[in-house]
């Protein structure tokens, strides 16, 4: 049985235990206002993105000449899996929950006898798939050293994926990520950007008219596109944030909240050791003097 | 008149949506106005000023590279950068400028100096034309 000095020293540890689980719980609500708001802001953008390059692809889309980038290299056997995750722990079932999405995919596809690549941007993702995939892993990114997201290191990351897309690395590449819904849901997503997808309606948007380019209509996919891949990916690593920050909220709650559950459960314990050892010394005591 | 439907975003934000009367913005070649009812038109968008006519009312924002997409359901901007005018800060352009300089001195290899330098070139029309 432990001492009352043991009981007292635990009670201390999980206290400490809750304040540090506390504090990352007010430091994360506080980092998620910030990267919510930018999460919310880059969708109109990402999303316009989207509808003026269907637009533009569904003028020039039947074009031979269109880029590689925009009808795909033709084939599907190699796939790149794009898989973005946090630096960091302690956030619940965040990163799981996307490595999972990415190794489902990944194993249908090799069912399919499809060749699978894994680009793993965040230091988490790349430890769990490492696990399992090593030799598929063709690269890996770190942002630790990014204190804010920037719209530069979503440009570099689409740089590499560009450059081995155009050095026929791969066929398709689809991006893993978390999209923001709130503090207690974030939904593990897959979207294929390269090439990329479009919505069978916005082509129709035209109403069958042309568009007149200015300069020529293949110049400005060819600007377009790159800016296109890294646009997504920007937008995917800023939901991530949020949903970093969200799934580390409530992850550090419950923690909290179980610590609270801990100390109460502990206090009675010490509480009832005290008593038992009051009432042996009484007892002691009495049966002493009556003895005499 | 007619009225045209405006949507202005940045990664940002959103600048503008609704309608408006005309719209002047600097094309990749030379500027132009789009009133309600213009050809479909894809261009890309140099450093420049964007201004937004509604009513009596006009509106300038600077804008540092984008597209600009003009649909029979309106008029889309993508900035890549877009800052009103008001709060455009000329000291902020001119750091950057300088910036950009050294960048394009520091580049190792020939397509990063050269992305680089017409960067360069971008932000110092867009300077010339802030002056004016």
């Amino acid at each position: 049985m432990p001492s009352l000095k043991d009981l007292r020293n635990r009670i201390a540890a999980t206290k400490a235990t809750q304040k540090i689980t506390k504090a990352m719980q007010m430091v994360a609500a506080s980092k998620l206002r910030r990267a919510q708001a930018a999460a919310e802001a880059a969708r109109p953008y990402a999303s316009h993105m989207g509808k003026v390059l269907s637009n533009i692809a569904a003028s020039v889309g039947s074009l031979e000449t269109a880029p590689r980038l925009l009808r795909g290299s033709g084939g599907d056997n190699v796939h790149l899996l794009l898989v973005c995750t946090a630096e960091r722990g302690l956030c619940g079932p965040f990163n799981t929950a996307i490595v999972r999405l990415a190794r489902e995919r990944a194993i249908s596809l090799m069912a399919e006898g499809k060749e699978v690549k894994f680009f793993c941007v965040g230091r988490k993702g790349y430890d769990q798939l490492r696990r399992l995939y090593a030799k598929q892993i063709v690269e890996m990114v770190d942002l630790r050293a990014a204190r804010t997201l920037q719209f530069h290191h979503a440009e570099m990351v689409a740089e590499k994926v560009t450059e081995r897309f155009n050095n026929f690395e791969f066929d398709i590449c689809t991006l893993f990520f978390s999209r923001f819904r709130s503090v207690i849901a974030q939904i593990p997503t897959a979207q294929q950007i390269i090439p990329p997808v479009f919505d069978e309606k916005a082509a129709d948007a035209l109403g069958g008219a042309a568009y007149e380019f200015e300069p020529e209509a293949e110049d400005i996919l060819h600007e377009l596109l790159p800016r296109n891949v890294a646009v997504q990916i920007f937008r995917a690593l800023l939901e991530n944030a949020a949903s970093f920050y969200g799934a580390q909220m409530s992850a550090m709650d419950n923690a909290t909240r179980n610590a609270g559950d801990m100390i109460r459960r502990q206090t009675l314990t010490y509480n009832r050791t005290r008593q038992a050892m009051i009432t042996k010394e009484l007892i002691e005591i009495i049966s002493g003097a009556e003895a005499l | 008149m007619a009225s045209l439907h405006f949507e202005f975003v940045s990664p940002e934000r959103v600048l503008f949506s609704g309608d408006v009367d005309q719209v002047d913005l600097p094309g990749a070649e030379g500027d132009m106005g789009i009133l309600a009812g213009h050809a479909p038109l894809v261009t890309p968008l140099r450093p420049g000023v964007v201004t937004i006519y509604n009513a009596a009312a006009r509106e300038a924002v600077v804008v540092v590279g984008g597209l600009a997409e003009v649909s029979p359901s309106g008029l889309t901007i993508l900035a890549d950068r877009a800052v009103p005018r008001d709060n455009f800060d000329a000291a902020t352009l001119a750091g950057e400028i300088k910036d950009a300089e050294e960048d394009v001195a520091d580049a190792t290899d020939d397509a990063q100096r050269d992305r680089l330098a017409r960067r360069l070139e971008q932000l110092k029309s867009l300077q010339t034309a802030l002056a004016q």
